[in-house]
């Protein structure tokens, strides 16, 4: 008689047999990612996952420890890198971002994040597009691939357009006129996402200034920020930004969202101290989140993340 | 129970009627707050219903309770169980159990989830195993390609099988999809 726990191994080595094809195209494009940036003479660089502070942002929850936080993204040890003089630099790292999990979501995931001194997020746009295209090129030879039964064609450049005449065209409305949150993540995600051409990777550019991050605001057009998020096929790709360099307006800003979590969540914020001392001395650079898991989903031609991780937070 | 906290085929209550959750989107691009696509199967009519929900938002949870049972015989268009602390016994409708009441054995105890006296759940075990009642018989000169024939299973099933399965093997059946696992043995 089979016991409960031979049906359970079972259950696994099924499951785990169906993801060998994937998981070795996973450790194919780790490499190939590693070659692209090595060849560009950056330095590949490991910063800590278990830290003291993570960046106090109001949609991001770290995972709490007894004494520290695991990290949410190696952004901030990356500027400080940056601000010692290192100006291209690159990390594949282990990120834990506490409740987010979903078709497109793990808790624990991996991230790619680069940065280069002296460039702005139109370098990074670049950067992105030729990252795909040199990864497509490596697999097949072209620049073409089949993602969800539709042939996207990689090459650069590829489709832009700003928030404003994105939700203007989808959702009727302008955001950068009309202050209204709850709205915009709504409108955004069920409106303005679907709308982009599935033949071409989208990139959204030029957010509203208040919802800047950690990016500079655009001289020419106060009310934007130099920040682009990039869209495949519905999947969100990479986040990258034109980076703020004012010590004070990123403790201005820190502060206005330790203020929003302490109050609407009740949640302890510790602020990172280091890096905005360091930030006195951040050159005028760029750089870009970039996730793995995803960009692993797109060329193995699936939408879902526990296609290409072994053991998710519902398995492991 | 907070949004956070709502799984696939968790039970709700909306405007007091009990629905299923039958699956959850996650979305949350860019830095923005989380949105969540949901997707309700009324326990009651079968009906389809999608809303949108936020961090913050809550839904109210359907006193749902599970016991093991033991699964009797099929009559009448019902499915009859039995608690097997209670001795109590529970019907449930053809329809409400759909194309798995074909994996029942009889005497075969598994976890029923109850809302108030009515059966709304079974949780099948993922693997059962079941007898070749009629198959073609192998030539005897296949190879290892995977070539499969169709097969006749003792619970009334068709499904494909390996060319090397003759009449009187015992199988196993993956009950989430209805295909062919392995052979286990043999009737005798």
């Amino acid at each position: 008689m089979a016991t409960r726990s031979s049906w359970m191994y079972l259950d696994e080595k099924q499951r785990l047999g169906k993801l060998e094809d994937n998981l070795k195209r996973r450790m194919q494009i780790l490499g190939w990612i590693r070659s692209f940036f090595n060849e560009q003479g950056f330095l590949e660089v490991e910063t800590p996952v278990f830290v003291p502070a993570v960046a106090p942002e109001r949609y991001i929850k770290p995972v709490e420890c007894q004494s520290g936080y695991l990290s949410t993204s190696p952004e901030l040890y990356m500027k400080r890198m940056l601000a010692a003089g290192y100006a291209k630099i690159y990390q594949i790292s282990r990120c834990f971002r506490d409740g987010e999990k979903g078709r497109q979501h793990n808790p624990e995931f991996s991230l790619l994040e680069w940065y280069r001194a002296g460039a702005d997020y139109l370098q990074m746009i670049k950067d992105t597009e030729n990252l795909f295209h040199y990864i497509a090129i490596k697999l097949s030879g072209k620049p073409l691939v089949r993602y969800m039964a539709k042939e996207i064609d990689l090459m650069p450049p590829w489709k832009r357009i700003t928030v404003q005449d994105a939700f203007l065209t989808a959702a009727g409305w302008d955001p950068l006129s009309v202050d209204d949150e709850k709205r915009f993540d709504d409108d955004l995600v069920l409106k303005v996402i679907p709308s982009f051409p599935s033949e071409q990777p989208t990139v959204l550019m030029d957010y509203p200034a208040k919802m800047a991050s950690l990016a500079r605001i655009k001289e020419t057009k106060p009310e934007v920020a130099e920040r682009a998020e990039f869209f495949i096929s519905g999947l969100e790709m990479a986040n990258a930004y034109s980076e703020l360099t004012d010590p004070l307006e990123q403790a201005s800003r820190f502060a206005g969202e330790k203020r929003l979590i302490e109050t609407e969540q009740n949640r302890r914020v510790v602020s990172p101290d280091k890096f905005l001392e360091s930030m006195k001395y951040l050159p005028a650079c760029a750089g870009n989140a970039l996730g793995i898991d995803r960009l692993v989903m797109f060329f193995c031609n699936t939408d879902s993340i526990q296609d290409v991780i072994p053991f998710t937070a519902d398995t492991a | 129970m907070n949004i956070e906290e709502v799984s696939k085929n968790k039970k709700i209550l909306l405007d007091e009627i009990p629905y299923n959750v039958d699956d959850v989107d996650f979305m949350k691009p860019g830095k923005g707050s989380a949105v969540y696509r949901i997707k309700f199967r009324n326990l009651m009519d079968g009906g389809i219903l999608e809303r949108t929900y936020h961090s913050g938002d809550k839904l109210k949870e359907a006193d749902v309770a599970t016991y093991d049972m033991q699964y009797l015989y099929h009559e009448n268009g019902n499915y009859i169980f039995m608690n097997t602390d209670t001795f109590e016994q529970h019907y449930m409708t053809e329809d409400r159990m759909g194309s798995r009441g074909v994996f029942l054995k009889d005497g075969m105890v598994i976890p029923v989830q109850l809302l108030g006296d009515a059966p709304i759940e079974i949780t099948l075990p993922n693997f059962v195993e079941l007898e070749i009642v009629e198959t073609s018989m192998s030539t005897g000169k296949e190879t290892v390609t995977a070539q499969n024939k169709p097969a006749k299973l003792s619970n009334g099933m068709e499904i494909g099988v390996p060319t090397f399965i003759k009449a009187g093997d015992i199988i196993k059946v993956d009950t989430r999809t209805g295909a062919y696992v392995e052979r286990v043995g043999n009737k005798k």
